[in-house]
């Protein structure tokens, strides 16, 4: 009986170091990529590193203020294109969509949150990239520089991204439009609203802050994004002036350049890459549980 | 009456938009199958790649990606699984629960290139004695951080799920807690478990920008866990991006979607049928 009891508190105290691995592998991950890339930065300078516009790794010259502009502009564009699609179809899936349409629409949704990147990469290359090519040296060959002729572009990239981050926007507002007493709804239909405008007036508004988190979720995804945007962004170091303009992110500096970076400077560069990135991940993530509260990031 | 016609106008508009998403998703689908498929044959599937993947087969990277997925399952639904009995049967509401669901939250935030430059540093080159270096090993130790979250997340609402009364009748029994957890809700639970684990499989399968750091990326077939590899999404990538090899990138993508296509599908239906069991009681 005692022998039992004995083996009950080992099996328990297991399972309690697992559920303390991720906040173990949080603090690991942090720790290792702040120590590996923190060097770098105490030569460099936080201000030269983070606002430098030159990024010559093998004369030892690292400023990252182009990929910093690069993760910015495409994923802005991704939400211009993608947040007005993704909450039409919250609201329609939470107040319009017959159970049928729900049914069919649902299931796809959920299929295109699970497309690995890289195949968004790859559509992306070959057809995205083609099609804006085709454009730009058809209709505007006099206007744009030879470098803004290949179709690799914040343009392609924010395309593929509004894509790939709609699943999040959608399923998150639509769950806070759910969320949305039914009182206030009967209560707009009630004084004679009709359905449409007590969505607008009321439904909308009252979800606002679950709606916002999931924008900034998006934003996240968007940022933290490496392979889709490595396929069609075309990797250019320069700050873009042009939706047309190829550029560089900071996720894409770190995996096209780790294959072959040798070790020290470069590698650590690398490394202050990724806290940068890290940091803004971290910073969104809490901007969105301040504004959202834990419901919706227990999605 | 403006206010109506108003209405059918802005409806229709959220049709056309919803269904473009469903759209966007066939075009896409459709495009890699008819690219992909017609390079799918027996020798497609059972040969090595010559030339840097320009020719030949994509056996080594079935065979990568099957070990990978393995090996990050051994490690993961072990850990998983007891996370998530511990913070659904173990603990109140205490504030060390509450760190431990933020640092869930913050892990499944992190972008998976983070955990390659993280899993790089530490299991390809400080315990390189142990990993092998880039390794179907390090790539795993990495891809099972990655799912955690997920897995954690999905069995807690499994657990969740069991009902009061199950519990209720085995202690009623005279069972400890460890034998109700283990006996009843865990078995109980257990679908929507492996719903979990299928769709966290769905997520490591097409992973790649961790495993460009981790996984070393070898041509060859890969002989232990310590050896290097590539799964089908890395070799996707590379035959894309560094050989330019269109057609083959487009077979392995065809590979890699019907696999995914066929978790989904079955996640989905295996949660449909233990619905409707439930229901039906």
């Amino acid at each position: 009986m005692l022998g039992r009891r004995i083996r009950e508190r080992f099996y328990e105290s297991l399972l309690f170091i697992s559920a303390l691995i991720s906040v173990v592998a949080v603090f690991m991950i942090a720790l290792f990529v702040f120590l590996e890339g923190y060097p770098i930065i105490q030569k460099e300078g936080l201000g030269n590193f983070l606002l430098g516009r030159e990024w010559r790794p093998l004369a030892g010259i690292f400023g990252i203020f182009p990929m910093i502009v690069g993760s910015i502009v495409v994923t802005l564009g991704a939400l211009v294109l993608g947040v007005p699609v993704s909450l039409a179809t919250a609201v329609f899936l939470a107040e319009f969509a017959p159970k049928r349409a729900n049914m069919i629409l649902r299931p796809g949704i959920e299929l295109l949150a699970g497309i690995p990147s890289v195949i968004y990469g790859l559509f992306g290359m070959t057809t995205v990239v083609p099609a804006i090519r085709f454009i730009e040296t058809r209709y505007l060959a006099h206007k744009l520089p030879p470098q803004m002729q290949s179709g690799y572009s914040v343009l392609a990239a924010a395309i593929i991204l509004a894509i790939m981050i709609s699943p999040t926007i959608i399923a998150i507002s639509e769950d806070a439009l759910r969320a949305v007493p039914r009182h206030l709804k009967e209560a707009s239909l009630a004084l004679g609203a009709t359905h449409w405008q007590t969505v607008v007036k009321v439904l909308i508004p009252t979800a606002r802050s679950g709606i916002l988190a999931s924008i900034i979720l998006g934003m996240g995804r968007a940022i933290g994004e490496t392979m889709a945007v490595i396929m069609v962004v075309g990797n250019n170091v320069l700050i873009p002036t042009s939706i047309f303009s190829p550029c560089r992110t900071l996720t894409s500096n770190i995996a096209i350049e780790a294959a072959y970076a040798a070790e020290g400077p470069h590698m650590q560069a690398l490394f202050a890459t990724g806290i940068v990135l890290f940091v803004i991940i971290i910073i969104l993530n809490l901007i969105a549980l301040r504004v959202a509260g834990r419901e919706v990031m227990s999605r | 009456m403006k206010a109506r016609i108003e209405e059918k106008i802005w409806k229709t508009v959220l049709w056309v938009i919803s269904f473009s998403t469903l759209a966007i998703l066939l075009v896409i689908l459709f495009y890699i199958l008819s690219r992909g498929l017609k390079m799918i044959n027996y020798g497609f599937l059972t040969e090595t790649p010559r030339a840097m993947g320009r020719e030949g087969g994509i056996y080594p990277a079935i065979l990568g990606t099957v070990y990978f997925v393995i090996l990050t399952l051994i490690l993961a639904v072990p850990l998983g699984v007891a996370a998530a009995v511990q913070l659904t049967e173990y603990s109140r509401e205490s504030l060390l629960v509450k760190i431990i669901r933020f640092g869930n939250e913050s892990l499944a935030a992190v972008p998976s290139i983070v955990f390659g430059l993280f899993g790089f540093a530490l299991f390809v080159v400080k315990l390189k004695p142990y990993t092998g270096g880039y390794s179907i090993l390090s790539g795993s130790l990495t891809g099972t951080l990655m799912i955690l979250p997920i897995l954690i997340r999905a069995t807690e609402e499994a657990i969740k799920a069991v009902p009061r009364e199950y519990r209720e009748a085995s202690y009623a029994l005279g069972a400890t807690h460890w034998q109700t957890v283990t006996r009843i809700v865990l078995p109980a639970a257990a679908p929507g478990i492996i719903t979990a684990v299928i769709l966290g499989i769905g997520r490591i399968v097409g992973e790649t920008a961790a495993l460009l750091l981790t996984l070393g990326g070898s041509v060859l077939i890969p002989t232990s866990i310590f050896a290097p590899a590539r799964t089908l999404a890395l070799h996707i990538y590379l035959v894309a991006m560094e050989v330019g090899a269109m057609d083959m990138a487009f077979g392995t993508a065809a590979v890699l979607i019907l696999t995914v296509l066929a978790l989904n599908l079955s996640a989905y239906f295996l949660r449909r049928h233990f619905l409707s069991i439930r229901g039906a009681k």
